[in-house]
């Protein structure tokens, strides 16, 4: 059973995660007119956002420490918030500014925070061995600290998440890999990509423990990432989770998504969050005014973050020539 | 040496579009021609490189593919060993590193190590370039990185006139070609860009060969080497000097295999030249350039050359940090005119 003081919590945080992916959306957009260019615009370049994907970071990270590892996908900001990423550095990182995460060198898809052990790359299941060789370190150094790798189901037929599970399972590593699975790997749905209906079920073939969790339910998703960090902290090794989630907008900002036709609609019906609320809400947990303020909190936090961007100096030219070497 | 035809018709579409209708004209008269790759189907591509070809050819020619970049590029060359001419995809070049294997060790090689007597005829197509912060993994060029490997052609035109031209003659060539096109020089509506890249393209069949440069503006003063998008910087800048420098400016079109030809006839005019590239700078194209007039005869040179190439650090994500490593106008003109002065 998840207790009521979390469940509440899992709200707040999915609620809080919301509220950053509307406002980046915002911002994002908010400059590109009247001819849309994705270079151009305080946030130019390519943005992934994750809004009904929340359940899974959220289930997923209350499970972690800080000391733990993750690596995430090119869709990343669900995944930090959720991990602790502080949300002031990583904004001003989305706004290219100095006091971003990577001093305006990364991006968006490029959120590196050492002290959280976070990561994420954009080059799909490049991840996955990186979390095998972390929780190497943490076994080799006699810690009880796990690694998480993440990524979508289409990354699930790259041969990285192959040799990684295989990897982990030969050397018994404290490793979780999970499988975001919104359907979508940009335009292609996953039963025209995908050889089986479920990824776990791709465990067996390394000898490892497989569950699909569906119905994105972030209590469901705790309580089977719970099993998994169990398992792992405790020397059991790695676990594969596939996680059905849903992709609520375009693969990016600006994705027109003619591909997907009445089904967006759909997705669009199934947010978690009202979801969870309404459930909340029945079991007394919260009321119309701790809803507001729970939202009027987010609301303020990301806004803050985002000022704290839009103030924070742009790079020096020559700032590009540091850091190829340490 | 040759100079575009100057009468290419008046019907003018992307480059983007340019490709897809090189690819769908050849699809039509070979049925040996077909599409894979990711979101190449429905969506038409990323870029926009095979859009409309899943309307008119189906799922049975034009094949979006998993996320498993090894498996349909070795898939492609194995369709190509049996004689057929598949068009693959690699969405950005960047991606190549999970799939270099099949590129560099077996595409390439594969002629050459049965004696010739096994043929790739396959085109990998992708796209290359930045100056849209898309950050280090979503941005580079690379093409010396391909052209390094002796068995590949590597091609990157500047302009839709060639981009189908050359797209026809990849398909039609035994070798595998790596096809290259610069995101700037699509005519993406999603994107800021050049008027050149939206140009005359003629409805026929026709092709630009691979291998030969293209005198892109004539000039006697200096020469300007450039490939892909930066063609049209090297090109505005010409046409901004005119009248003050006389700017030639040779567009490769093919690194390789590179027209040394071209570029010295050009040098052995002009005696001076700067080679622009947006790839980076050491171990690559521009080196090449220089090595090539170096090994041939330097005295064409009445000065040092200049080069105007990425500098190397990865690319940053800023705008203000990718553009002071971009090769864009200012430096061009900046480096024509200390050269002349
Ligand atoms: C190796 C590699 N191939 C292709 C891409 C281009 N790409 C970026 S995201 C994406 C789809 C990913 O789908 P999925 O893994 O399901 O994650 P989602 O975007 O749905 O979160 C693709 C094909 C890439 N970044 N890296």
């Amino acid at each position: 059973m998840v207790d009521n003081n979390q469940r509440v919590e899992f709200y707040r945080q999915m609620v809080r995660i919301r509220a950053y992916e509307e406002a980046i959306r915002r911002d994002y957009h908010a400059d590109k007119t009247p001819a849309w260019d994705i270079g151009a615009g305080l946030i130019p370049g390519e943005m992934h956002l994750a809004a009904g994907q929340e359940p899974v970071a959220v289930g997923l990270c209350a499970n972690l420490r800080d000391d733990d590892a993750l690596t995430a996908p090119h869709r990343p900001h669900h995944l930090a918030l959720a991990k602790g990423v502080d949300m002031k550095a990583m904004t001003a990182e989305i706004f290219g500014r100095t006091t971003g995460l990577g001093k305006g060198k990364g991006g968006h898809m490029h959120l590196f925070d050492p002290d959280k052990h976070f990561s994420c790359s954009g080059i799909i299941a490049e991840g996955m061995p990186v979390a095998v060789g972390q929780a190497l370190a943490f076994s080799r150094r006699g810690t009880d600290s796990v690694a998480v790798a993440v990524a979508g189901e289409g990354a699930a037929n790259q041969g990285a998440f192959h040799e990684a599970l295989n990897l982990a399972a030969m050397w018994k590593l404290p490793v979780i890999f999970i499988i975001e699975d919104n359907d979508w790997a940009i335009s292609v749905p996953r039963d025209t990509s995908t050889s089986v209906a479920n990824n776990a079920d791709r465990a067996a073939a390394y000898g490892v423990p497989g569950e699909r969790i569906e119905g994105n339910d972030v209590e469901a998703i705790y309580q089977a990432v719970k099993r998994a960090v169990d398992r792992a902290r405790s020397g059991g090794g790695p676990t594969l989770l596939e996680i059905h989630t849903v992709r609520m907008w375009g693969h990016f900002e600006g994705d027109a998504q003619a591909y997907r036709g009445d089904e967006l609609a759909e997705a669009e019906a199934a947010d978690p969050i009202p979801a969870y609320e309404a459930k909340l809400i029945a079991d007394d947990l919260l009321s119309e005014s701790e809803i507001a303020q729970i939202l009027a909190d987010a609301t303020e936090e990301v806004e803050a973050a985002i000022a704290f961007a839009k103030a924070s100096p742009e790079p020096d030219p020559s700032d590009a020539y540091q850091h190829v070497f340490a | 040496m040759t100079v575009i035809d100057a009468s290419p018709g008046t019907r003018r579409l992307t480059t983007a579009k340019a490709i897809s209708e090189g690819i769908a004209q050849e699809m039509r008269t070979n049925s040996e021609v077909f599409v894979m790759g990711e979101d190449v189907g429905p969506y038409g591509g990323i870029f926009g490189s095979t859009t409309g070809l899943f309307d008119e050819f189906g799922a049975t020619r034009i094949l979006d593919t998993p996320i498993s970049e090894t498996g349909f590029i070795g898939a492609g060359i194995g369709a190509a060993v049996e004689g057929m001419r598949p068009v693959v995809e690699l969405m950005f070049v960047d991606f190549f590193g999970v799939c270099m294997d099949q590129i560099y060790n077996h595409m390439a090689k594969i002629h050459y190590e049965s004696g010739g007597n096994v043929k790739v005829p396959m085109v990998l197509m992708m796209a290359t370039g930045g100056g849209y912060s898309d950050g280090a993994q979503h941005s580079q060029c690379l093409w010396a990185t391909f052209a390094h490997m002796p068995g590949l052609k590597v091609v990157a035109p500047s302009n839709p006139h060639d981009a189908k031209g050359l797209m026809i003659s990849a398909i039609r060539d035994d070798n595998p070609v790596i096809f290259m096109f610069h995101k700037g020089v699509m005519g993406l509506p999603w994107m800021a860009k050049n008027p050149r890249s939206i140009g005359p393209v003629p409805e026929e069949e026709y092709t630009v060969p691979i291998g030969k440069a293209a005198i892109a503006h004539e000039g006697t003063d200096v020469t300007v080497v450039s490939v892909s998008l930066s063609v049209q910087h090297c090109l505005d800048v010409a046409e901004k000097l005119a009248g003050d420098i006389s700017v030639e400016v040779v567009d490769l079109r093919t690194i390789a295999p590179l027209d040394r030809d071209t570029v010295l006839a050009s040098v052995a005019k002009t005696g001076r030249l700067v080679i622009v590239d947006e790839d980076y700078k050491s171990f690559g194209m521009s080196g090449e350039i220089a090595a090539t007039i170096a090994e041939v005869d330097p005295m064409l040179l009445r000065a040092p050359i200049k080069r105007v190439a990425y500098p190397d650090i990865p690319i940053p994500y800023a705008r203000v940090l990718e553009y002071e490593a971009l090769p864009t106008r200012d430096k061009i003109e900046a480096a024509i005119r200390d050269l002349v002065s």
